[in-house]
């Protein structure tokens, strides 16, 4: 009898733990939902009116107050350009090379993997102090579109190895052994059968990256510069989207709805982005899991 | 399997030498990236270092390069006190989060959720500080002025890091094998007795080390802080009282820094690389001595 | 399957190569000029280039803001052609040349709301020094002051400490900004603030319908007339900097920014043109 009121005692306890769990998860996740709630709130109110065709190709007149967004957008399409133009091959390449070609024990592969971890955690306001002090004055690029490019070439090689690193190493071996059979050369296997197979991972990362550019600010700030117009060259300073946001909303009094505007403009382009990269993540999980 | 790709012997071509030291070239260069961050970091600071002794970065009255004193531990308290503050708020909701997705919500739901941290994952940076500006400060001031603030940075950073935590968690805790949960239900255990006992125990590294990866991420955030903290260079006493971290220092100072204290900005963003790279060695070494 | 291999590996070979070296480094325009420094001479000088652009077809100017000390770094090691410094050239500052374009004052600023419609010096020093915390202390209502502060390294902190007789580390700051708009945006942002910008970007963005008003200083209205007549105690040169004489397109630029057609655009930011004082 005794015994099994303790259990019943206890049992009871621990419904009454465990709807407080409930609540207190439901609440956090309410909690965490509201914010986002509001802060897109917030953008949408300020910026939607704001919104038209001439917003995004119109130049900025008035420091940002008034006009629109256009150079800004090519500027920012130049410098996505030119990180991918050089992060692209570079960062392939070495996932290549530490998937198909390296044992995994080797030093070399130990060293490159070791160096790319060390690179995804620094923080991207020295990735800008770096580019500042090679690109724009050791290498003399000054401020311009080709120096913030290339450092955020930098920034972006370790999410490009290692994206796809893991979309090669998804590709079944028989893979590897039908084209040897055939008697492909390992290049030949590697460029006809393995990358196209991991073309989807590869996309993720590439969808990744962009998300990365767009995103940042810091990195900018003292390599490519902030001047507004259309840049005529790639030596010229340009800013990008999420610059022109920091610049409106810091230094410009009254600059606050087309910051809002151009902040919903940001937001959208990523959001496509991110869930192009999520719908190719999900398929080519999918596919793996079918070929095994 | 694995042995296949490195001990297959097939007549290595003309194309394939080329591939693959282009491919060692670029893995070479990607491994190169990060010892030139190093060494373009400490030949910048160089200047200041040779006459003015590392120690002085600590025991200087304040940071006041104007008058040349260089004390940088204002700012590292500033930097600790916000990515520790955005840690303790956004590791429970993250984790929280990640419960609530796997464990409480019905599956539409559940799916829902999911969607938007990934998409509060892809908010840039420039987009929270502008949202803390423009809505979180004013209304910090009018509880307790000026409003830009250490509370400010950190409801800002928690909002930034909470996404890293909840995904990772989710991904950690969805890789509990399904045997273990089974067999605590046939156990007759409660939903919330399972988490405590058998899930989080289980997924515990990998929540680890997506708090790690938050941190380093809370460390190194420049734009969001930079617009909400205040940027005044002081330990803060309460977390109405503003501060600057190392990051916003660097961001704030460098465009008009020149000579020695243009070379300090440079030896405190070695600082907080020193930082970023012990918090993830710490990671790392718990990741390692787990695994064996 | 496509066959020739190693045509793409070729291919993929130039790839490599073209990504991880330089990209292309595109046709620069045929003449070009590069000036960087004081932001509170930046907006002036980006509308002076715009016209002269347009005057003379296939020059572009680029202009990028960032503080007197950049301007006189940047000429220094060549990174700029002309240097934008807002105050007059100290002695050790003697390798370069300063070509005064406009005049300009420093004033002090509060939200337009603010009763408070004078402060002493001595005040404003209380004020910056954290001896005066609260604005009833000055006749304004019962609210703490909000301090706002330039960052290390701006001639407008140089010139405001010279003149207040203050060190930057007696100054107890309760926001640190960059650019005078910053300072401005900060201020028309919080009822209780006060800061010290150029009096060119303050009139000019209180016209924009910034919530913001120009305090007297020692008694003199801080505004562009006082600037123009000499009689603001406050007051510096707008310079253009070059390393030894101007030559060619810098001082093409030089001497049209110094120019009658370019008055009215000096005028238009409240700056005083220089040949008018």
């Amino acid at each position: 009898m005794v015994e099994h009121a303790l259990d019943k005692s206890s049992r009871i306890i621990g419904s009454f733990r465990d709807r407080i769990a409930q609540f207190a998860l439901c609440f956090a996740a309410f909690l965490v939902s509201a914010s986002f709630a509001w802060i897109l709130f917030d953008l949408v109110r300020g910026g939607i009116g704001y919104l038209s065709i001439d917003f995004l190709v119109d130049a900025p007149r008035d420091a940002g107050r008034a006009g629109g967004i256009g150079p800004i957008l090519i500027s920012t399409l130049l410098i996505l350009l030119i990180a991918l133009m050089a992060a692209l091959p570079l960062g392939w390449a070495t996932a290549a090379l530490l998937v198909e070609y390296l044992p995994a024990a080797s030093r070399f592969a130990h060293t490159v993997r070791y160096s790319l971890l060390v690179l995804a955690a620094v923080p991207s306001i020295v990735f800008g102090l770096f580019g500042n002090a090679f690109f724009s004055i050791y290498l003399g690029m000054g401020f311009s579109i080709l120096s913030g490019g290339l450092t955020l070439a930098c920034m972006l090689l370790p999410i490009l190895v290692s994206t796809a690193e893991a979309g090669l190493r998804a590709v079944p071996d028989v893979y590897r052994q039908s084209g040897a059979a055939l008697g492909m050369s390992r290049a030949a296997i590697l460029f006809h059968v393995l990358l196209p197979a991991a073309a989807p991972a590869l996309m993720a990362g590439l969808l990744l990256g962009i998300g990365r550019v767009l995103a940042e600010t810091a990195a900018l700030l003292f390599t490519s510069g902030y001047a507004d117009r259309i840049p005529g060259s790639l030596l010229d300073s340009g800013r990008t989207l999420a610059m022109h946001i920091y610049d409106l909303s810091m230094n410009i009094p009254g600059g606050d709805a087309f910051a809002h505007a151009s902040a919903l403009v940001l937001i959208a382009a990523l959001l496509l982005i991110n869930m192009a990269a999520m719908r190719l993540a999900a398929g080519w999980q999918h596919g793996t899991i079918k070929s095994k | 399997m694995t042995l296949w790709r490195h001990t297959i012997s097939s007549r290595p071509g003309y194309a394939d030498t080329l591939t693959l030291w282009l491919s060692r070239g670029a893995a070479g260069v990607a491994a190169a990236v990060v010892l030139f961050i190093l060494l373009f970091l400490a030949a910048e600071s160089w200047p200041v270092l040779r006459h003015i002794p590392l120690l002085h970065f600590f025991t200087d009255a304040s940071w006041h390069p104007g008058e040349g004193m260089y004390n940088l531990a204002p700012m590292l308290s500033g930097t600790l006190y916000a990515a520790a503050g955005a840690l303790l708020l956004a590791a429970p909701l993250g984790i929280a989060s990640s419960l609530f997705i796997l464990y409480y919500a019905p599956p539409g739901i559940a799916h829902g959720y999911l969607r938007l941290v990934e998409l509060l994952a892809g908010i840039p940076s420039v987009v929270y500080g502008f949202w803390g500006l423009t809505t979180l400060v004013p209304l910090i001031n009018q509880v307790h002025p000026p409003g830009a603030s250490v509370l400010a940075g950190v409801l800002i950073l928690t909002l930034m890091i909470l996404p890293t935590i909840a995904l990772t968690a989710h991904a950690a805790l969805s890789a509990v094998p399904g045997e273990y949960i089974r067999g605590a239900v046939a156990l007759g255990m409660s939903r919330w007795g399972l988490i405590l006992g058998v899930a989080l125990p289980a997924a515990k590294t990998g929540i680890a080390a997506g708090i790690t990866l938050a941190a380093g991420r809370a460390i190194g955030e420049t734009m969001a802080v930079l617009m909400v903290t205040g940027n005044v260079v002081q330990y803060a006493g309460s977390p109405f009282d503003p501060v600057r971290t190392l990051a916003a220092n660097i961001a704030l100072e460098m465009p008009y820094a020149m000579g020695d204290h243009r070379a300090a900005l440079f030896v405190s963003a070695f600082v907080l690389m020193l930082l970023v790279m012990m918090l993830w060695g710490l990671g790392a070494g718990q990741g390692e001595s787990n695994d064996g | 399957m496509r066959t020739l291999p190693s045509t793409q590996s070729l291919l993929f070979a130039a790839a490599l190569l073209l990504g991880s070296g330089w990209g292309q480094p595109g046709h620069a325009a045929s003449q070009k000029l590069v000036l960087t420094g004081a932001s509170t001479i930046a907006p002036l000088v980006s509308e002076i280039a715009r016209r002269f652009e347009s005057r003379y077809p296939g020059t572009r100017i680029d202009v990028q803001s960032g503080g007197s000390s950049r301007g006189i770094n940047d000429v220094r090691n060549g990174t700029a052609g002309i240097g934008m410094v807002s105050r007059s050239l100290k002695p050790e500052e003697n390798d370069l040349r300063a070509h005064t374009i406009a005049w300009d004052g420093v004033g002090v600023i509060l939200h337009a709301s603010n009763p408070v419609a004078a402060l002493s010096q001595q005040q404003i020093r209380d004020i910056y020094t954290g001896g005066i915390d609260n604005w009833k202390t000055v006749g304004g209502k019962d609210a703490p002051i909000t301090v706002v502060n330039k960052a290390d390294g701006r001639s407008t902190l140089e010139l405001f400490l010279n003149y207040f007789k203050l060190k930057n580390s007696d100054i107890k700051p309760h926001v640190i900004i960059g650019e005078n708009s910053q300072g401005i945006k900060t201020v028309t942002g919080n009822q209780n603030a006060i800061g010290y910008v150029s009096i060119g970007a303050a009139e000019y963005e209180a016209r924009q319908g910034a919530a913001i008003k120009l305090l007297p200083l020692d008694g003199i209205a801080a505004t562009t007339m006082s600037v123009r007549d000499g009689t603001f105690p406050l007051s510096r040169p707008l310079n253009l900097v070059t390393r030894g004489a101007p030559e060619g397109l810098a001082r093409e630029f030089i001497e049209f920014a110094r120019s009658v057609p370019v008055h009215d655009l000096v005028e238009a930011h409240y700056f005083v043109p220089a040949g008018v004082r």
